[in-house]
């Protein structure tokens, strides 16, 4: 195993130098069950966009040859740890990673079988995008409804339906589009703004990364191009600035005497010097000073998702678990409501007593209520659950220790967003997003 | 053996190129880097005795540059700890104290060979000693109360890597357990744990081998000399070339020959391969990556080809 690199002649070689080249990066996730193709439309979306490697698709081979295989299965490329199939568990999220010469990417491979909404709420979380997948023959399921309205929960900004194994309905238009217009008004009920349905054969290669031959009234982009072109980065000078203070930095140092500065990242918005901010939960409000950024040189404006250092104009008392806001500040809260989805096989009761961890705060909270679980598949409420079990969706009413400056989820993801953490052992509960959901 | 030129060269090609219709957008470096700074910044703020594993090679060059962006103008609040397996190459702990003189750091070393010294480790027949690595880490871990101890393991490494959290949840005895694991959602990184328990973090979980070659030119961070093509004495063991030396090579009916070579990843002498190459600056290894049809892993480590869940058993037992 000398030789490190194979030169495919001109066109290889451009498309090798595109490759170094800085792009733009998109995170998405994969919805689906086993059956509808999932793993051989990822590994198919790997393998023509030449990412796997010879080693890797080496261990493929024969692995297929030991199973009898003639073809390499290409749903091998993801296939789980030892220790998985040992234990007969499925570890949430697998994460890949290709590029093209557009663009960077990573997928949240989130299995579709055993705890799939659990996985599939973790892999969304933070998704741009998500790929729904439909088997061609069978077209809008339960399950295809529940990973829909995982995705409008999750608040995932644009949806692609991929109508797979249109090979098995040879390859027909009305098929194609029933599906599209039944999976479109389902999205549209679900609040969710954009739609993208792609036609295609996971198996045969039609549509994935290259457009297909048997599909000629098709006229859209095949699921590569369009995950390459799909304009993802909103503008962030609409949205109010939220900067959750992670770090104090305090040189002490003869150079930097009196320096002291808030690192984070910035979550939303655009800020600038001289903007008034206010510092949440405490309500002073002061103005930004300056902003440092990560080499080491003071910048006029951030923007998220950057990491900066900011400095502020007067000294008042910032520490981690702070928000510094613009306008329109959240108001404080101790009372929390919130949809969730339970994570762990420990069930959550009224009157359990947890850590709610939001942006960098940790705080104590309270069950105080359980109004309702929710039906992912078809939303209906059932009142008053006894309690919320792993996979469970449901709404939940918190009573904090102390308050949070928490947004509603639906308008920012990230200030919207906490997690349930057990007070003994650590372990993760439950995953909230403030507000109502549907 | 001669050594390349110095390093790094220009770093133009990894320069943005201007970004179309939204002033605001990101590259993928930037979103990767500010991705990274933050989970310093989280390990700083919650953690009481955090440690970054530092071998030398570039992915651990790399966090460290990370972190010396989180905090600056201050110092980095942690250490580094290195687990020296005695099989290093001069150039790689040349490298290593330069750095730690520079940015006036903590250096902890948990020695393989002392445990082999005083009988508490013993060679293995194959005289790899990358497995070897697993009790010093876990005895300075314990001995040093470190509560937070930085990676530079990459999910696009390997497949045991690819289910990898940021935060990875590791018992008294070091072990991960897949049950254990926390899921991870929106970057709310929970790293609670129990007195004797730790947690490893992975910072750059999301960067692939040509990122971290790409930022490595935009950043014109420094890397030890063996990165780059140079003539070394090589020989020829299971495919690989690796670099003869006092650790046990080249045995009886293996031949050394001069050949230009660099190192595509950097580890215990005795298991790491050198790859053909004749990209003697950054921009060529960019480009000779991006070309690569091996994995980094599998063009260069041994111990990662002694079975198909070799990474998996070692991650279980407490490896990096």
């Amino acid at each position: 195993m000398t030789a490190t690199t194979d030169t495919t002649g001109s066109a290889g070689a451009a498309a090798t130098e595109a490759l170094t080249r800085a792009t733009s990066l998109l995170r998405f996730a994969t919805a689906g069950s086993v059956d509808d193709g999932k793993s051989t439309l990822v590994g198919r979306l790997l393998h023509d966009s030449k990412s796997v490697l010879a080693d890797q698709l080496e261990a493929v081979e024969h692995a297929s040859k030991r199973r009898g295989q003639e073809a390499p299965d290409l749903a091998l490329l993801t296939d789980g740890l030892r220790a998985e199939r040992e234990q007969g568990i499925t570890i949430d999220v697998a994460y890949r990673y290709f590029a093209t010469q557009r663009r960077r990417f990573i997928l949240a491979d989130t299995p579709g079988h055993v705890q799939y909404t659990r996985n599939m709420v973790t892999g969304a979380s933070t998704a741009e995008l998500a790929v729904v997948l439909v088997d061609a023959r069978n077209g809008v399921v339960e399950q295809t409804r529940r990973h829909l309205a995982v995705a409008a929960l999750l608040r995932v900004p644009q949806v692609v339906l991929a109508v797979n194994k249109m090979d098995l309905v040879d390859w027909a238009e009305p098929v194609f589009a029933a599906i599209a217009a039944e999976f479109g008004a389902h999205a549209e009920r679900l609040g969710v703004p954009e739609v993208t349905a792609i036609p295609l054969s996971a198996l045969a290669g039609d549509n994935v990364v290259e457009p297909s031959a048997h599909m000629d009234w098709y006229a859209g982009p095949t699921l590569l191009e369009h995950l390459e072109t799909v304009a993802v980065d909103t503008d962030p000078s609409e949205d109010p600035v939220r900067f959750p203070v992670q770090y104090v930095i305090r040189p002490q140092s003869e150079e930097h005497r009196d320096y002291r500065g808030y690192a984070g990242q910035l979550v939303s918005g655009v800020l600038r010097v001289g903007d008034p901010v206010t510092v949440l939960p405490s309500g002073l409000t002061t103005t930004v000073a300056a902003i440092d950024t990560l080499d080491g040189e003071e910048a006029e404006l951030a923007w998220a998702p950057q990491s900066v250092t900011v400095r502020l104009a007067d000294d008042v008392d910032v520490s981690r678990g702070d928000l510094i806001a613009g306008a329109p500040a959240p108001e404080p809260v101790k009372d929390v409501e919130a949809t969730v989805c339970h994570l762990h096989e420990r069930p959550l009761r009224i009157g359990d007593k947890v850590l709610l961890r939001h942006t960098t705060r940790t705080v104590r909270a309270v069950v105080k209520d359980l109004p309702y679980r929710l039906d992912v598949a078809t939303l209906e409420r059932a009142d008053r659950p006894e309690e919320l079990r792993l996979n469970d969706l449901g709404h939940v009413v918190l009573r904090t220790s102390e308050p949070l400056a928490l947004d509603p989820y639906a308008a920012n993801r990230r200030t919207g967003s906490f997690i349930l953490i057990d007070q003994a052992d650590g372990t993760t509960l439950t995953a909230g997003m403030a507000g109502e959901a549907f | 053996m001669t050594t390349a030129p110095s390093r790094p060269a220009a770093a133009d090609a990894a320069a943005p190129p201007a970004p179309a219709g939204n002033p605001y957008a990101l590259t993928h470096l930037d979103a990767l880097e500010a991705e990274a700074v933050h989970i310093f910044r989280e390990v700083a703020g919650e953690f009481e005795r955090p440690v970054i594993l530092f071998s030398g090679g570039k992915d651990s060059i790399l966090m460290l540059h990370l972190a010396l962006k989180a905090f600056r103008p201050a110092a980095v609040p942690f250490g580094l700890l290195h687990v020296d397996t005695g099989h290093n190459f001069p150039e790689v702990i040349a490298y290593r104290d330069r750095v730690v003189a520079k940015h006036g750091l903590r250096l902890d070393v948990a020695s393989v060979q002392e445990y082999i010294d005083n009988g508490r480790l013993r060679e293995r027949p194959d005289g790899t000693r990358n497995p070897l690595q697993t009790v010093p880490l876990l005895e300075a871990i314990e001995k040093n109360r470190f509560d937070a101890v930085f990676g530079g393991g990459r999910r696009d490494e390997e497949k045991a890597r690819a289910k990898e959290r940021v935060f990875s949840l590791r018992d008294e005895f070091g072990a991960w357990d897949p049950r254990r694991q926390r899921p991870e959602l929106w970057q709310l990184y929970n790293g609670r744990h129990t007195p004797g328990e730790h947690v490893r973090v992975f910072p750059i979980s999301n960067w692939t081998e040509l990122d971290v070659w790409q930022y490595i030119a935009r950043e014109r961070i420094e890397l030890p000399e063996i990165y780059y093509a140079h003539e070394r004495d090589v020989f020829n063991r299971n495919g690989m070339w690796l670099t003869a030396g006092e650790w046990g090579g080249p045995k009886e009916g293996e031949t050394v020959e001069r050949r230009l070579v660099r190192y595509r990843t950097v580890g215990d002498m005795s298991c790491t391969g050198a790859v053909d190459s004749d990209a003697r600056d950054v921009q060529a290894v960019i480009a000779e990556v991006a070309a690569s049809r091996l994995t980094e892993r599998g063009a260069t480590r041994a111990d990662d080809k002694l079975s198909e869940a070799a990474m998996e058993d070692r991650k279980r037992e407490g490896y990096f």
